[in-house]
């Protein structure tokens, strides 16, 4: 195969390029790995080896077999994670890739192994998190005759990955595997799916390797032109009450040192979406808080008041924004955003800067002048102090008969002073960390945010700790949301991953419960939720347990969990009624979030 | 309030892949958009597709639609044309009774009329084809059917643009702009 290196063409030269059937799509490198006659299923290991995977979140079955086969032979060099149901492969990928900044990978087999995959799959899609999903499929002599554990999971996983691709001979893997990893890393990442039929596992050919260093039909990242950066700056140089809203953007350029100084010179103050918490540390002076329906006050209402948004690496979610149509009307718009397709998608802008975060933000710190805003700054601090008096002393008082679901996450910051990586479910209890957790690093919230998949957090965080050994990974999960994937304890307990677990147990669908109350006149339709016994569960797979329910136990409670070197799970039973306040409710603006 | 819906004509360049159509229509299938037409053929650029789309919505919905597309890997440039913009055809064929012909000069006059040609003549059936816009194919359908119209087929739009830059500038502009991993 020939191999095409030019970065640049001219007209022509791009001409005879695609005029080449065989190498018009890709460009590559030099060759990594040779291996002359081997099998298709070795092809793939040595080329996720080649690619620097070193874990496999996975479940063998018929159709992905001969792969298994030939990771048996490399258990030395990669290590498998072996998954409770392929749902848990796709979000313990996940989970790995968020805290690591690498590309997570799943095997599963064809039908229903990657047909469980798809909402790992949906969930890293919206939320941009680069993942290469290998399923195996029937012989290529079986497609489309409903073969044992056909799916067409090509077809079924296209609307949720970036890319996906059948393979049908053994010698299209070393491409088709090279592409994937460039495809689900670069630009704005996601996830790829290979599928990868049996009969091309089991057949032999000469491998060899290359990484993919370019699609033709694909430009992930551009160049931001000097121009909007220029405007930008004036922008920013002008404003009276700048603005500035950072996103997942932030993490995945890895740019908070220059966020950080870009903050500290602009002076302007600063506020966080859902995902990109834990991008500035909380004790910022300039960070004024958490963005969105159940945000913080300041930031919500002073969205309406600011003469000019910056917005960066974030995609105004209908949760950020609420009514799209009174939103930030008063203000000029900055949007700085890797993906062309988020820009004017939502919210009108006046500047786009469609690029990388780091690059935008290296080219406006000359640009920019050194300024304060202390009476600006100050507008935020006394909506801080109204939140506190009317939400926050009110969570934190102690006063209720049981915990508060908001004590809890307050004590778990305090003692691992905001190091842990969470990782949180969806529902009431993520909005309680988002608010109450006070991340002092950076890579260390993991949720679901987009989709908002309930039983994301447990497999999440096997994937997390896996990751990051080193760090205490804290599963912070709903009694609802843990009986969705709980299977993975089996997970845990296997491969002795010292993941924490912490069930926060109202007995009820928390969220859903809140808007029963609130706008369905306290018709609670399905939300009584009942709960085996978490304690004896956790020991019947050998994860030692501990149950807390009065206040004064919260502490040891939480301690004790934290200072386990093994896997933990404690439950907290906390008050069965309350609800998550600040709140936008749905089609109203930001300023009219409420206190109560 | 309503924005006001107009028709628009997209131009798809893409490479010659297995499944993009899928992914191309999944756009439109997802934002419950009806698509009045679609032609794909190979470009004037070998190995290059062009997708002729025919979509009827309002211009802040085809310019999101645009972009959605142009994100999918696989497709080189997406454009969208009012029908102003663009010089367009349909090609239909219809298939009346031979017998037809023999009722004195009216089907002569019907297909001079409306520039069409007969393509084929066999015992029991003639057919006839027309190029146009689909209102005039739709005229000569309606003129031919006391005739007996036994089968009727309307293309889906091609379309040429009018301005003048070729899909080979933009794609520089594009690759002008664009790093690669090595940078």
């Amino acid at each position: 195969m020939e191999i095409k290196e030019n970065t640049t063409y001219d007209q022509s030269e791009m001409t005879n390029l695609m005029n080449e059937e065989k190498n018009f799509s890709t460009a590559s490198g030099e060759i990594l790995v040779q291996k002359k006659d081997i099998t298709g299923g070795e092809a793939v290991i040595l080329a996720l080896m080649a690619e620097g995977v070193d874990t496999i979140f996975g479940y063998p079955g018929g159709a992905i077999m001969p792969i298994y086969d030939e990771l048996y032979h490399y258990t030395d060099k990669v290590n498998h994670v072996l998954v409770r149901h392929e749902q848990g492969a796709a979000h313990s990928a996940q989970g790995y890739s968020r805290v690591s900044n690498k590309v997570g990978v799943c095997f599963a087999t064809s039908g229903p192994g990657a047909t469980n995959l798809i909402t790992g799959i949906a969930d890293a899609m919206i939320d941009s998190t680069p993942m290469v999903c290998i399923t195996g499929q029937v012989a290529k002599h079986l497609l489309g005759t409903d073969a044992f554990q056909e799916t067409d999971v090509v077809g079924i996983s296209m609307p949720v990955t970036k890319w996906n691709f059948q393979v049908t001979s053994a010698e299209e893997i070393p491409e088709a595997i090279a592409k994937a990893f460039y495809i689900a890393k670069s630009g704005r990442p996601g996830p790829v799916l290979i599928d990868i039929t049996k009969n091309a596992q089991i057949e032999k050919f000469d491998f060899e390797y290359r990484k993919c260093k370019k699609v033709s039909s694909y430009h992930p990242l551009r160049k931001i032109e000097q121009k909007p950066i220029e405007e930008a700056a004036k922008m920013i140089n002008e404003a009276k009450k700048p603005y500035l809203l950072i996103g997942h953007g932030i993490l995945i350029s890895e740019a908070q040192q220059e966020l950080l100084e870009f903050i500290n010179k602009s002076g302007i103050p600063t506020a966080s979406t859902l995902l990109g918490l834990s991008a500035l540390p909380a004790d910022h002076p300039l960070y004024v808080g958490y963005l969105g329906m159940h945000g913080n006050y300041g930031p919500n209402i002073k969205t309406n008041e600011c003469d000019l948004l910056i917005a960066i690496g974030m995609r105004f979610d209908d949760r950020v924004t609420g009514d799209v149509s009174r939103y930030a009307k008063q203000a000029k718009v900055i949007h700085v955003e890797i993906d062309p397709a988020e820009i004017d998608k939502i919210i009108k802008t006046d500047v786009a800067l469609i690029g990388d975060a780091k690059e935008a933000l290296n080219g406006l710190l000359p640009l920019i002048n050194k300024k304060e805003y202390p009476e600006w700054l100050a507008e935020f601090r006394a909506c801080d102090e109204e939140e506190k008096n009317k939400v926050i002393v009110n969570d934190l008082s102690g006063k209720s008969e049981k915990i508060k679901m908001a004590e809890v996450i307050n004590q778990l910051s305090e003692i691992t002073e905001g190091k842990a990586i969470t990782v949180s479910d969806v529902g009431q209890h993520q909005m309680v960390v988002s608010r109450y957790y006070k991340y002092m690093t950076s890579d260390s919230n993991v949720t679901s945010g987009g989709l908002g998949t309930m039983g994301f957090a447990l497999p999440a965080a096997i994937g997390a700790k896996v990751a990051k050994p080193d760090r205490e990974v804290v599963a912070i999960i709903g009694d609802g949301g843990f009986q969705m994937t709980l299977q993975e304890l089996g997970t845990i307990m296997q491969d002795k991953i010292p993941v924490k677990i912490l069930i926060l147990n109202n007995t009820f669908l928390g969220m859903v419960r809140q808007w029963q109350q609130l706008f369905f006149d306290k018709r609670y339709s399905f939300v009584d939720i009942e709960s085996p016994d978490f304690v004896k569960l956790a020991k019947s797979y050998s994860i030692e347990g501990h149950r807390v329910e009065k206040r004064e136990d919260l502490e040891d409670g939480l301690k004790k969990m934290l200072d386990s070197k093994e896997s933990f799970l404690l439950e907290v039973i906390v008050e069965k009624e309350t609800n998550v306040f600040p709140m936008i409710p749905s089609g109203s603006a930001v300023n009219e979030v409420r206190l109560d | 309030m309503e924005e006001k819906q107009n028709r628009y004509t997209l131009s798809i360049f893409t490479e010659n892949k297995i499944g993009l159509v899928n992914r191309l229509t999944i756009i439109f299938t997802r934002r419950k958009m009806n698509i009045l037409s679609l032609t794909t053929s190979e470009s004037e650029l070998k190995n290059i597709y062009r997708f002729t789309i025919v979509i009827k919505t309002t211009e802040d919905q085809v310019v999101k639609v645009v972009k959605q597309i142009e994100k999918q890997i696989g497709v080189l440039k997406a454009f969208y044309y009012e029908d102003d913009q663009v010089i367009f055809q349909e090609i239909a064929l219809y298939k009346i009774p031979t017998e037809a012909l023999f009722g004195g000069e009216k089907i002569e006059h019907i297909i001079r009329e409306h520039y069409a040609r007969i393509l084929t003549v066999e015992k029991d059936f003639v057919v006839i084809e027309k190029t146009g816009h689909e209102r005039e194919t739709q005229e000569l359908f309606e003129a031919l059917q006391p005739y007996g119209v036994l089968g009727f087929v309307r293309s889906g739009r091609v379309a040429i643009a009018k301005p003048m830059k070729k899909v080979m500038a933009y794609l520089k502009d594009l690759e002008d702009l664009a790093y690669s991993v090595e940078d």
